[in-house]
C-alpha cells in the first residue's frame, strides 16, 4: 500500500522520466544516440585534428590494414575508413531524423483532420492510406528514387547536385512512410473527440482550428513520439538499403549504405571493409528501437504496473 | 461469410485497378522512354523519324489514354516485351516467381521454428533472465541491415571458409538438387534472421495476452497440467493473430526480399523488379510492381479471412 502510494507521486511528466530511467537499454540507446550525434558532429574537427581528409584520394594506399595514421585502415580508393565512416554518419544521422520528422508531421495533419472531420472525408483518407501501404515498399522506393525530377517539372539545377540526393531520399521517405503515425493520430482523435473536456471546449466556443491544436494535439503526442522515434531507425535502415542499391546517396558524399556498396564488390580482395559501415548502421538502428521501446513504456502510464 | 470475402474480393480488385494507374505513373516518370532507348542504339534517326515512332508507339498520348491502353492489353494477358530478356514478360516472371517462392517458403519455415518456441517459452516467464535474452534477439534481428548480414554470411562462409557459394542459383553448367539447396543457405538464413525478429515479438506478445484470460484460469483451477495449458489452450488461441500478421506480412516478405536477392545474386522477382527499373525495362518493371501489389492485397484478403475462420467470435452475418 505505502509503495503503491509513493509511487504515484510527482507530477506525470516526472513520473514518466522515472519510468524511462528504469528502462535500463532505452538509456543506453539514447547515450549512444547522443554520442554518435557528437562524434558525427565532430566529424571535420577529428580530421584536422588527426591530419586526414574523408575525400582525399591515395592510389598508393589502397586496402591498407589498420595503423596509427588509418586506425581503421583505407578503402579501394585510399581514403581514411574512419573518416569516412563519421562523415557517413552525418548523413545518414541527418536524413533519418529529418524523413522521419517530415514524415510525422505529415501523418500528424492527416490523422488530425480525417478522425475530427470523419464522415466521407475520413473514408476517403483511410481508403488512400490502406492504398499506400498496399504499395510494395521497397520496390516503390526505387522506382521513386530512379524518378527523373525534370518530368515533374522541376528545374534540374535548384540545388547543389549533394543537397538534391539528401533532399530527394528524405522526400520520398517521407512520402511512404505517414501512414503509420496518421492511424495512430486518427485513432487517438476518434476517442478524443468525444470526451467531456473537448465537447467542454467545442460548447465555449472554440473553432475545429483550435480545437485539434489545443486540445486533441497535446494529449495524442505520446504516439507520436513514440512512432516518430521507432520509425527514425526503420528510415536509417531504408535509405542505407537505397544508398546500398546505388539509388540513394549518391558517391562521393560517403554514407553508410553506399560504403557497402564499394565493400561488395571488392568482397574477395578486402573483405574487411564491409564490417565498419554495417556495424553503425546495426547499432544506431539498434539504439533508436530500444529508446522508442522505453518511450513507450515511459509515455504510457498504464504500464506502471508491470 | 461468402458474402463478405465476396464483397472484400471486389474492394482488393478496385483498390489494385487505382493503384496500377499509380504505378504506371510512376513508371512514367522514369527517365527517358523506350523511343529515347531506340535513339542512343540508332544515332542516325532524324527528328521526325522521332516523332513518327513516338507516334507510332502512342508516346504522344497523355497519360491517361497510354494506361488505359496499357491496361486492355493486360486485361487479355498481354503483358509485352522485356527489354532486358528479349522475350515476353510473362516468360521472364514466372521463373522468377517460382524462385522467390522457393526463397520465401524456406526462410519462413526455418524463422518460424525459431521463433515460435523462442515466443512461448520467453511468455510463459516475462521479464526472467531467459525472456530478456529472447528480446534482444528479437531487436537485433529487427535492427540489422539485411544486406550486411549477407555480406557478412558472404565474407564469412564463402571468402574465409569457402565452405559455401556466395550467390547464384547453381553452379554454372548445372550441379543438382544438392548443389541448389547448398546455394539457398545463405540467403534463407539471411531472411530467416529478419523474420524470426519480427515473429518471436508477436508469439510471445499474443501468448502473454492469452495467458492473461480466464479461461486458462478455469484450465489452471481444474488442474490441467502447464504443459496441456500452454499447448493446448493458449498456443492455439495465439495462433489466430500470429497467422493475421503472417498473410499480412505476404506482400512485405515477396519485396522485403528485394536486398537479400540482389546481394546473393538470386533471381527472384525482387531482383527482377531492381534489374528491370536500373535497366530502363518498363514493361517488365511495370508487371513486376503490379505483380507485387496484388500480392499484398491478396495477403491482405487472406488474413481477413483466415481471421474470420479460425475464431469462431468472429461472424460477418
Amino acid at each position: 500500500m505505502m509503495d503503491g502510494l509513493s509511487r504515484r507521486q510527482g507530477s506525470p511528466a516526472a513520473r514518466a522520466i522515472k519510468r524511462f530511467r528504469r528502462h535500463r537499454l532505452a538509456v543506453a540507446g539514447l547515450v549512444v544516440i547522443l554520442l554518435l550525434t557528437l562524434l558525427a558532429l565532430a566529424a571535420p574537427l577529428l580530421e584536422a585534428w588527426r591530419g586526414v581528409d574523408a575525400e582525399a584520394v591515395n592510389l598508393l594506399a589502397r586496402n591498407a590494414s589498420p595503423s596509427l595514421a588509418h586506425p581503421l585502415g583505407t578503402d579501394e580508393l585510399g581514403r581514411d575508413v574512419l573518416a569516412r565512416l563519421l562523415r557517413g554518419g552525418q548523413v545518414s544521422l541527418a536524413v533519418g531524423l529529418a524523413a522521419a520528422l517530415v514524415a510525422a508531421v505529415i501523418g500528424t495533419a492527416i490523422g488530425l483532420v480525417s478522425g475530427y472531420l470523419g464522415g466521407r472525408f475520413d473514408a476517403v483518407i483511410m481508403r488512400l492510406t490502406d492504398g499506400v501501404v498496399a504499395l510494395p515498399l521497397l520496390p516503390l522506393l526505387i522506382v521513386l528514387a530512379a524518378a527523373d525530377p525534370a518530368k515533374l517539372g522541376l528545374a534540374p539545377d535548384l540545388l547543389p547536385p549533394e543537397a538534391q540526393g539528401v533532399l530527394r531520399i528524405v522526400l520520398i521517405i517521407a512520402l511512404v512512410g505517414w501512414t503509420t503515425v496518421a492511424r495512430l493520430v486518427r485513432a487517438a482523435t476518434l476517442s478524443l473527440k468525444t470526451r467531456d473536456f473537448v465537447r467542454a471546449a467545442i460548447a465555449a466556443g472554440a473553432g475545429p482550428g483550435r480545437v485539434m491544436r489545443r486540445h486533441i494535439l497535446p494529449n495524442a503526442a505520446s504516439p507520436i513520439i513514440v512512432a516518430t522515434t521507432l520509425s527514425v531507425g526503420n528510415v536509417i535502415l531504408l535509405e542505407s538499403a537505397l544508398s546500398f542499391l546505388g539509388l540513394g546517396i549518391q558517391p562521393p558524399v560517403p554514407s553508410w549504405g553506399n560504403m557497402l556498396t564499394g565493400a561488395l564488390d571488392q568482397v574477395w580482395t578486402a573483405p574487411s571493409l564491409a564490417v565498419w559501415p554495417g556495424l553503425m548502421i546495426f547499432i544506431t538502428v539498434l539504439a533508436f528501437n530500444f529508446l522508442g521501446d522505453g518511450l513507450q513504456d515511459a509515455l504510457d502510464p498504464r504500464s506502471e504496473d508491470h | 461469410m461468402l458474402r463478405h470475402i465476396f464483397s472484400r474480393l471486389i474492394q482488393s480488385a478496385v483498390v489494385l485497378a487505382v493503384m496500377s494507374f499509380v504505378i504506371y505513373s510512376l513508371i512514367g516518370l522514369m527517365p527517358g522512354d523506350p523511343v529515347d532507348l531506340m535513339i542512343a542504339h540508332t544515332p542516325g534517326l532524324t527528328a521526325e523519324d522521332q516523332r513518327r515512332l513516338r507516334e507510332l508507339h502512342g508516346l504522344d498520348q497523355p497519360l491517361l489514354g497510354r494506361y488505359l491502353a496499357w491496361a486492355g492489353n493486360v486485361l487479355q494477358g498481354d503483358l509485352g516485351y522485356s527489354r532486358l530478356q528479349a522475350r515476353p514478360v510473362l516468360d521472364a516472371l514466372l521463373p522468377a516467381l517460382g524462385n522467390s517462392l522457393i526463397l520465401l517458403v524456406a526462410s519462413l519455415a526455418v524463422a518460424l521454428a525459431i521463433a515460435l518456441p523462442l515466443g512461448v517459452l520467453a511468455a510463459m516467464r516475462p521479464g526472467s533472465v531467459f525472456d530478456t535474452f529472447v528480446n534482444m534477439i528479437a531487436f537485433a534481428g529487427i535492427s540489422m541491415p539485411v544486406f550486411w548480414l549477407g555480406l557478412m554470411l558472404i565474407v564469412v562462409f564463402a571468402v574465409l571458409l569457402g565452405w559455401l557459394p556466395a550467390g547464384g542459383v547453381e553452379t554454372i553448367g548445372g550441379g543438382g538438387l544438392a548443389d541448389r539447396a547448398l546455394h539457398l543457405v545463405l540467403p534463407v538464413v539471411t531472411l530467416a534472421v529478419a523474420g524470426t525478429g519480427q515473429y518471436v515479438r508477436h508469439v510471445r506478445a499474443a501468448m502473454i495476452e492469452i495467458l492473461r484470460q480466464d479461461h486458462i484460469r478455469t484450465a489452471q483451477a481444474k488442474g490441467c497440467s502447464r504443459r496441456r495449458i500452454v499447448m493446448h489452450h493458449a498456443l492455439r488461441n495465439a495462433m489466430i493473430p500470429v497467422t493475421t500478421i503472417l498473410a499480412l506480412d505476404i506482400g512485405a516478405m515477396f519485396s522485403g526480399a528485394l536486398i537479400t536477392e540482389t546481394v546473393f545474386a538470386y533471381p527472384g522477382m525482387g531482383k527482377l523488379i531492381y534489374d528491370a527499373v536500373m535497366g530502363n525495362d518498363y514493361n517488365l518493371a511495370l508487371a513486376g510492381l503490379l505483380l507485387a501489389t496484388a500480392m499484398t492485397l491478396a495477403g491482405n484478403l487472406l488474413a481477413d479471412i483466415a481471421y474470420a475462420w479460425l475464431d469462431p467470435r468472429i461472424s460477418y452475418r
